[in-house]
């Protein structure tokens, strides 16, 4: 018996190839080049589609965990979990891609001004609601508190932004490096603006393909592992 | 009082309880026996609303779970091999407490009234850690009635006691906690299960096997009924 | 009124029960002690101006720990004997179950507090005894007990109990923590509470928000 193919998860495939060789071609060939950072400056497009993808990822999961907690259907528990593992991936990479920006920016791998702080958080966030999927067996607990857990620590993403953005308010010495970085990129062609944004969208949409393809995998991925225990339970019992 | 229909629970791809059919009438003791694994103290939990049902349905006094089951708590007493007790605080203090949840009218008189009931008045302002695990049940049946329910839960009551401990709890029980009472039993000891029972229930791998009224059975005709449903 | 009767009644166990062993308290209390006394020596006592300024980091890391030592006995205390499932039992609503806890946990890190406090002021010489001081450790007590009676009472039924609290816990508590310690710095510096007080709006939000949610989704905790 042949198995059926998966034309969905083909599709998604090709398409997240084409688009990130595309985002890429983009980044490198077309996109401006900014006059104070030159050529590090392309990491940015990379940066900011990933974290974006990271925090949508938490936004997934925040939905998940409501639904599964009203429906208790088992889908909203793996879409969630699904999530925040590619989300972790995804917040993972922004992390170091923005060190590898800031290092020969601003001098330094890190600061904690108000947006990495965020994603410092919700990183621990992550992996935080994955040690305690991995410290429960009993499927429906597992469900039950990682839907809990997805929602309160939800919270905490715009409640850290906001109590270090005050901080950055009140102490603006420590963080001029970061201001006059985040602040303004100046490019070289007189369609800087333009083109540095018609990038930028591609790469968020590119990156965000990639997530729904990796999303899906995983999904199914843990779908086969329910339908195998399930059959497991059926020999034996 | 209790009909149950088509009850099913699982825990994951485990299925602990597959299809159960149970109807209990008022005044009714129905003793439940089964091996271990069987389903028996999940199918009580479920009762005892401490848990929900995966499928099926669940009706207590009318009421089906688990929407209804904040009002079905009023009229449940459940003893459990654990005992549900404060092991800090007294006897008195644990009643107290758990009358106060119960919201219970006439608490002050009905703490000595239960007391005195149980056999442990004289050990009222002592730690329940003190206690043996005898009187602890004991106090245990004492906090399941408090409040006067009208449907008793006992799982595997006997766990735990030797021969006088049980034979004592279960004067105290056929007295105070199931008399004018719709009972629901689980036991491993088949003799003094269905000694006490209206009906009894066989429940293996998570359905029920058998059924019967007590007057139609033995005690041998029973066990053998148990052997062959239990292989 | 039987409600609020109910969670009376749940601090009162509590309390009794603590009354009894003493054992929570004297653990956070010991524990407090051993911080301050790290810091002590973690801190360069010799340059006051550093002191100042680590002091309400200090002080707070010290509350945080104490008050996980606690939040994780609170629980375990109803999971033996099944005492949780007694109370689940019963017909008392499972938001009152929520308050009395969080409010019981609160009341013993308000008591480890007391004793804190004064410790801090006599090792490391800091005007920590002042009223704004004082509302600002309770403010930021509540919060802090509030969401950590929720994520303790998730954490005590899995498999790493002790170590999963402060994992759940301290992503979340972290804003919290962060406006405590500000508002704490301002208040203790003596400046005028115009200077501070966004720090303090922002405490009492956080608080409004972490209590908020919490009782709201206990509920899907206890009840299977």
């Amino acid at each position: 018996m042949r198995p059926k193919i998966d034309v969905a998860g083909s599709v998604l495939t090709i398409a997240s190839a084409a688009l990130v060789v595309t985002a890429l071609a983009l980044v490198f060939l077309w996109a401006p080049r900014e006059i104070t950072m030159k050529e590090v400056q392309r990491i940015f497009y990379f940066h900011v589609a990933v974290d974006w993808v990271g925090f949508l990822a938490f936004f997934v999961t925040l939905v998940a965990s409501i639904a599964y907690l009203r429906t208790r259907d088992r889908k909203w528990d793996i879409l969630g979990a699904a999530s925040v593992e590619i989300g972790a991936l995804f917040l993972t990479m922004g992390a170091v891609t923005g060190s590898l920006w800031a290092r020969p920016v601003w001098n330094t791998w890190w600061t904690w001004d108000a947006r990495l702080t965020t994603v410092a958080i919700t990183w621990l966030v992550y992996l935080a609601y994955l040690m305690l999927r991995g410290a429960i067996d009993d499927p429906q607990r597992r469900a039950r508190f990682s839907a809990v857990y997805g929602i309160v620590s939800f919270v905490t993403v715009p409640l850290t932004f906001a109590s270090v953005f005050f901080l950055r308010t009140i102490h603006p010495a420590l963080f001029a490096a970061s201001t006059e970085a985040q602040g303004r990129m100046q490019f070289e062609t007189g369609l800087g603006s333009a083109r540095m944004g018609m990038t930028l969208m591609l790469c968020v949409i590119a990156f965000t393909v990639v997530y729904v393809a990796l999303l899906r995998s995983r999904i199914r991925l843990e779908q086969m592992a329910d339908r195998v225990a399930r059959l497991q339970q059926e020999i034996v019992g | 009082m209790i009909h149950v229909k088509g009850l099913v629970k699982s825990f994951g791809p485990t299925m602990a309880l597959r299809g159960v059919n149970l109807s209990v009438s008022e005044d009714q003791f129905v003793t439940v026996v089964g091996p271990n694994g069987a389903g028996k103290t999940t199918m009580l939990r479920i009762l005892a609303t401490l848990s929900r049902p995966t499928q099926g349905v669940v009706q207590i006094g009318g009421r089906e779970l688990p929407q209804g089951a904040a009002e079905v708590r009023r009229h449940i007493g459940l003893v459990s091999h654990q005992t549900l007790l404060y092991g800090d605080l007294s006897a008195e203090e644990n009643l107290r407490f758990y009358g106060r949840m119960y919201n219970v009218s006439d608490l002050d008189a009905r703490i000595i009234q239960v007391l005195e009931q149980v056999g442990l008045a004289h050990r009222r302002r002592d730690p329940v850690r003190t206690f043996s695990r005898g009187m602890q049940q004991r106090l245990a049946i004492a906090r399941a009635v408090l409040h006067r329910p009208s449907l008793m839960l006992l799982d595997e009551p006997y766990t735990g006691l030797d021969q006088d401990a049980a034979a004592r709890l279960e004067t105290v029980m056929s007295t105070v906690g199931t008399e004018g009472r719709t009972v629901v039993m689980t036991t491993h000891d088949l003799e003094r299960g269905l000694a006490v029972a209206d009906r009894v229930v066989i429940l293996a791998k998570g359905r029920v096997a058998f059924e019967a009224n007590r007057l139609d059975l033995d005690t041998a005709a029973f066990k053998e009924a148990y052997r062959q449903h239990t292989q | 009124m039987m409600y609020l009767s109910q969670v009376a009644a749940i601090i009162a166990k509590d309390i009794a029960a603590e009354l009894r062993t003493r054992e929570m308290l004297s653990s956070m209390g010991v524990f407090s002690i051993l911080v301050i006394i790290v810091f002590n020596f973690a801190l360069e006592l010799t340059d006051r101006q550093i002191v100042l300024t680590a002091t309400p980091g200090a002080l707070w890391v010290t509350i945080i720990f104490a008050g996980m030592l606690g939040l994780n006995r609170s629980l375990a205390v109803e999971l033996d004997k099944g005492c949780l499932d007694g109370l689940l039992l019963t017909p008392v609503d499972r938001s009152a179950i929520f308050f009395g806890k969080a409010l019981g946990n609160a009341l013993f890190m308000l008591v480890v507090e007391v004793v804190v406090l004064p410790l801090f002021v006599v090792f490391f010489d800091v005007p920590l005894i002042q009223p704004w001081v004082i509302v600002i450790v309770v403010l930021g007590t509540l919060g802090f007990a509030g969401v950590g009676t929720l994520l303790s009472s998730m954490a005590v039924n899995t498999r790493a109990r002790e170590v999963m609290l402060p994992i759940l816990l301290f992503p979340v508590a972290m804003p919290e923590l962060v406006a405590a310690v500000k508002a704490t710095a301002g208040a203790m510096a003596g400046l005028p509470v115009s200077e501070w007080q966004q720090w303090l709006t922002l405490l009492i939000v956080f608080d409004v928000i972490l209590i908020a949610v919490s009782f709201m989704v206990f509920e899907y905790v206890v009840e299977e």
